[in-house]
């Protein structure tokens, strides 16, 4: 039996961050990268994670075209350069540099979140015996499409396995489901997301089920909320002015 | 309420809570007896910070997130990791990285992380919103309305900080613009 192992490089967390490192290795001049020597480096690394196979993401592969574009750039004399977006640039590594400047900086700022993470190891509360009261529990914001179709693929988790043996009318309709979700929120002020859907429910009627209830937050007869994101999505009838 | 009688409940206060509590919290509190203006809150808890430290007791009041809250001291902590038997879970170097950025950039849409960091972050900052580290501030108005995240509360009080204003300073930090 095969298994994959995937290790994480956590040294080289992204490209930048390998670049980075070999700079800090061969004490270059970040203002000043030697693009040539850099980038057979780059690629000799990227080589090694392949052949330890190693999860080599995308970005990866992405600035390694960043890196021989530039080197091809320098190449060229400046006169005969495409132009760039930037005309009063002149140094096709100025991108890069800024960059990496800018994510040396934000590395440096991690560590010294990480000095004030070791700090508080140290140091302990009072441990509640009662929980305050919640204030209210802040915004309570729209719920979003996305958020509704991965409520969505949860109830198409659990559904119940379609009888596939026999061809049956249509015994869900939207329409009939629109009257049965309003009829429920007339009764109820405000129904979970998930209690919509009847445990066991076949796809065909989860499907149906949801097609109304987006329908009728399309209508705006009914609004979704949720009181933080990834949070249950509740609805409720919106208040007839 | 005399002013012995103010800090004592105070004290009563901030004893019985795990959460820092805010000063309009303590107001409220306080106002039954229609007591308790933010200065004399605010004295109040100096006082009693400095009775601790004359009487070299093991705790103190700390300002953070934007409340006062007890806490140990350092130095104890030896004894009551023994206790607790408490195994720190630490953040790791990309969660920390991606935090730095939120905290100094906020509030910031995903994609202006992964510009910075020039990497993928969603598992990231998935990760960030469930632990309640950052939180969801708002839609950016561009074209496909991405959300804006920015820190937390909880984010102050883990990493120990009163205001955002005590995050470790960097004054050259926006003079660099990558994200056009």
């Amino acid at each position: 039996m095969t298994e994959d192992y995937n290790v994480h490089l956590e040294e080289f967390e992204g490209p930048l961050d390998l670049l980075l490192y070999l700079i800090k290795k061969d004490e270059v001049d970040i203002y000043d990268i030697p693009i040539e020597k850099i980038t057979s480096q780059y690629l000799e690394y990227l080589e090694l994670m392949k052949m330890l196979d190693l999860n080599v993401a995308g970005e990866f592969l992405v600035m390694a075209s960043t890196l021989m574009y530039i080197k091809s750039m320098l190449l060229l004399p400046p006169e005969e350069r495409p132009p760039e977006e930037d005309i009063d640039e002149t140094d096709p590594r100025a991108d890069l540099v800024r960059q990496l400047l800018e994510y040396k900086k934000f590395k440096e700022l991690a560590e010294q979140l990480q000095k004030k993470e070791r700090q508080r190891e140290d140091i302990f509360t009072r441990v509640a015996s009662v929980e305050l009261k919640d204030e209210g529990s802040g915004d309570i914001s729209d719920v979003g499409i996305f958020d509704l179709i991965s409520a969505f693929s949860e109830v198409l988790n659990v559904a119940g396995e379609e009888d596939l043996r026999e061809i049956f009318e249509d015994r869900f309709t939207v329409t009939d489901k629109l009257s049965h979700i309003t009829e429920i929120l007339k009764n109820k002020k405000s129904v979970k997301f998930l209690d919509l859907f009847d445990p066991g429910s076949h796809k065909g009627e989860i499907v149906v089920t949801f097609l109304a209830l987006l329908e009728l937050i399309r209508l705006k007869t009914i609004k979704a909320i949720q009181k933080k994101s990834f949070d249950n999505i509740s609805i409720e009838l919106v208040e007839s002015i | 309420m005399s002013g012995e009688n103010l800090k004592n409940v105070i004290e009563a206060l901030l004893f019985s809570s795990s959460k820092p509590l805010g000063i309009p919290e303590i107001v409220k509190v306080l106002s039954v007896d229609k007591n308790g203006s933010r200065s004399e809150i605010k004295k109040a808890i100096e006082n009693l910070n400095s009775e601790y430290n004359e009487s070299g007791k093991s705790f103190f009041i700390e300002n953070i997130a934007g409340g006062y809250r007890m806490i140990t001291k350092p130095e104890y902590a030896e004894y009551i990791k023994i206790l607790y038997q408490v195994q720190p879970s630490r953040l790791s170097k990309p969660s920390l990285e991606t935090l730095a950025i939120v905290a100094y950039r906020q509030p910031i849409i995903k994609a202006d992380i992964e510009a910075i960091r020039g990497v993928n972050v969603d598992g990231i900052v998935k990760t960030l919103l469930e632990k309640d580290f950052i939180k969801i501030s708002g839609r950016k108005d561009v074209p496909g309305r991405p959300f804006l995240l920015a820190t937390t509360n909880k984010f102050l009080e883990y990493f120990g900080l009163k205001d955002l204003n005590e995050l470790p300073k960097i004054s050259e930090l926006r003079q660099f613009s990558i994200v056009k």
